[in-house]
């Protein structure tokens, strides 16, 4: 649980001023604070709800309307599997599965127990030439194979 | 150095390039100059990453670049003039490109896109000015007018005729809104050229804003663009350095400047109306049209949407003139279009054509045809909207009527090549999770009807279909296109109507007899050793994640059919092909 202590609240108020001065909207101002926490704690929005005089039941409307944004902590690697049609074509459900196995990730969740990995699956990356495509920590992998995919989380581990 | 190219090894081949060639002292050698430059995407992804070297204006280009590869070509060509013919791009390179016509795509791959210098070098921001300093908004609206342009987003509507309504309604503030939230799985032709060309499509924002009256401007564009995202940033600061931005454009009255806003990751909010209320900070849920945007939109003020590749258009269009732009394509479908080759085919990649090229020419010249020495068995184009084309119908023109009538789309240009190990059944099943995933809930007929819709698709997958289940996805799928609110619902019936138009045998082998012909659903197949095949090497029992796989060394293994949860790794694995699909 994220105590929003003194420190935490001067991150918050350059969010806030930021959000203030640009004008911004609900959506920028999630995506300052998922770059901040790498998620959205629940008592960040009950601090900015507070400060904007905004219901928290709009943030969470906001929230869980767009799958960029995560109520729950991601682990410290985060793999990106791409779905789109090219690479559902190519592989990527046994790229996936083999994934889920191997790491061991419960069924139902998408992070491991341990929170060193977090596995999600997304619509398209748009790389669709060089499918199937896994994103691992913000690096693109071509034309994935359980192989490729075997070294690349091999060092993580 | 597109997403793609990066992820190829471009960076390093460039790096390996920039040390090699400084540790050998080309620069002070005596008449020997040499500079390093990076492009955008050329299109091909499947021959990444390439390398062109250009000595006296002689190009050659080298393909699938690895960085051990650069100390020769330096040593042998840069230096001694020699190319390394081996590694030269051959004729599948050179077919891919010479039956393309470049438009949007012709300084994509050539020139530098973080510097504003190499794309004025090309002509750039002088259609701009031709604009400003000697034309009319009236007069650009009806050069746009008179190419034929029409939306490259999908829906394919007038340009011109946009531009021209939006600009006769009187109001204090107007916007024009790029949207670059290309969301179609499969299509990536607008982050190439974002990554690739990026003032081409600032370019023609400001044209646009110009012919409206637009006060300010919007990009909108995917978070799962970083790359482009980057450059498009870039690209918006030096264009307002160079006075292409801002105040006073060009020295002319003209305010005008652009704002980049970051989807969240919502397929809907590709959708114009689900797309201004993203930016207006809501849930991207799409309203009922009338008022179309162009009268109330944005803040409820007349906005102008267009998509990327429309945009990337305008500034060539503006410079080469109406009639050369018409002089390409059909009576009712002008110009080029984009097109993303994906799946099972040789050359991925992006692709630009003339509209109304046959079908056939993509897929076997330009693409190269189907790999593995696989059969074609259908395109599907136009993403989850759109529909699939049957190998029979090879013959027909690419462009928006004879798509539309033969039960696809054009859309966004999206083509995944599926060849026989494809089964259509999980392919419709495959677009209903996604737009079953990504439907907003607002209307009943999308929110409810695509879940009905994926349900018996996953009974029919899972050998559960009933006799009378074809037809009842034919009435669902006709009643949710018929009621749905927005394109969305009103197209994700789209990939089951057309499956089931070409290749209903398929359905009824699942329904029927319990079978999928292309060996692809799961519960339907069942995986097992060929006995005079099998060397007994035990790869597939070490594979085998279920532990159902026995045997002895060099004797017949067996798989246990209540143990073998069909994850296909003996296949993958078995080098002898002693594993058997069926």
């Amino acid at each position: 649980m994220l105590k929003v202590s003194q420190k935490v609240d001067e991150k918050l108020k350059k969010i806030l001023d930021k959000y203030v001065s640009e004008e911004g909207n609900i959506i920028s101002l999630l995506q300052d604070i998922q770059d901040v926490y790498s998620y959205i704690p629940w008592e960040v929005v009950g601090w900015f709800a507070k400060n904007l005089d905004i219901p928290e039941s709009r943030f969470y409307g906001v929230i869980t309307f767009y799958s960029q944004f995560h109520l729950k902590p991601r682990g410290k690697n985060l793999i990106t599997a791409c779905c789109g049609t090219a690479c559902h074509v190519r592989g990527s459900d046994r790229l996936i599965n083999w994934i889920t196995r191997e790491l061991n990730i419960p069924k139902g969740e998408d992070t491991t127990e341990d929170g060193q990995f977090t596995l999600e699956r997304v619509a398209c990356v748009g790389a669709c030439g060089i499918a199937p495509v896994v994103i691992i920590n913000k690096k693109v992998y071509g034309e994935m194979s359980i192989n490729k995919l075997k070294r690349a989380i091999k060092d993580k581990r | 150095m597109g997403t793609g190219g990066i992820a190829a090894g471009g960076t390093e081949v460039m790096e390996a390039f920039n040390s090699e060639i400084s540790s050998a002292g080309i620069k002070a050698s005596v008449e020997k100059f040499c500079s390093l430059h990076k492009v955008g995407c050329r299109g091909l992804c499947a021959k990444d990453v390439l390398v062109d070297i250009i000595i006296g204006g002689e190009k050659t280009t080298y393909q699938k670049t690895k960085p051990d590869m650069v100390p020769r070509i330096v040593e042998e060509h840069l230096i001694n003039g020699s190319p390394v013919t081996d590694w030269v791009a051959g004729e599948d390179y050179h077919n891919f490109h010479d039956k393309q016509t470049k438009v949007v795509l012709s300084d994509c791959g050539e020139i530098d896109p973080e510097d504003i210098n190499a794309y004025l070098a090309v002509d750039g921001y002088k259609a701009l000015e031709k604009v400003l300093k000697s034309l009319l908004p009236a007069d650009t609206i009806d050069i746009i007018k008179k190419s034929g342009l029409r939306g490259r987003g999908g829906a394919g509507f007038p340009t011109g005729l946009k531009w021209e309504i939006c600009s006769k309604v009187k109001s204090d503030r107007k916007y024009i809104i790029c949207n670059a939230d290309e969301g179609d799985p499969g299509a990536f032709m607008d982050r190439s050229v974002i990554e690739g060309n990026p003032h081409a499509v600032i370019e023609g924002l400001i044209i646009g804003a110009y012919a409206i009256g637009a006060t300010s401007g919007y990009v909108y564009i995917r978070a799962e663009y970083p790359l482009a995202v980057e450059r498009l940033r870039k690209a918006l600061v030096k264009a307002r350095e160079g006075n292409f931005l801002g105040k006073g454009i060009l020295g002319t009255g003209m305010d005008f400047d652009i704002k980049i806003k970051l989807g969240a990751g919502a397929f809907v909010c590709g959708e114009e109306t689900a797309l201004i209320a993203s930016i207006e900070g809501q849930r991207g849920m799409p309203r009922a049209k009338p008022p179309f945007p162009v009268h109330s939109g944005l803040w409820k003020k007349p906005t102008v949407i267009n998509n990327v590749e429309t945009l990337a258009n305008i500034p060539y269009i503006i410079r080469k003139g109406a009639d050369w732009f018409a002089s390409f394509g059909t009576e009712k479908s002008k110009g080029t279009k984009v097109f993303a080759l994906a799946g099972k085919i040789k050359n991925t990649g992006l692709i630009e054509v003339p509209m109304g090229i046959p079908l056939k020419e993509i897929i076997y010249d330009i693409g190269g045809g189907v790999e593995k020495g696989r059969t074609f068995k259908a395109v599907q184009t136009g993403g989850p909207s759109g529909g699939c084309i049957p190998a029979e119908l090879i013959d027909i023109n690419v462009d928006y009527e004879s798509l539309t009538r033969v039960g696809s789309i054009v859309g966004s240009g999206g083509m995944v090549v599926l060849d026989d190990t494809d089964c259509m059944v999980s392919i419709a099943k495959f677009f209903l999770e996604f737009t079953q995933a990504e439907s907003c809930g607002k209307c009943v007929p999308c929110r409810v009807g695509t879940k009905r819709l994926l349900e018996i698709l996953e009974r029919i997958t899972e050998g559960k279909g009933r006799e009378g289940d074809i037809e009842l996805l034919e009435d669902l799928g006709r009643d949710i296109k018929a009621s749905s609110l927005c394109g969305l619902g009103q197209t994700a019936p789209n990939p089951i109507l057309s499956t089931i138009k070409y290749f209903r045998h398929e359905y009824e082998a699942h329904i029927r007899d319990s079978k999928c012909p292309a060996g692809v659903c799961r519960e339907l197949i069942e995986y097992s050793i060929i006995e005079d095949v099998c060397t007994g090497c035990g790869a597939c029992i070490r594979a085998c994640p279920a532990g159902a796989i026995t045997g002895e060394k060099k004797k017949l293994h067996r798989i246990s059919a209540d143990l073998c949860i069909k994850c296909g790794a003996c296949f993958d694995v078995c080098k002898f092909k002693s594993v058997k699909k069926a």
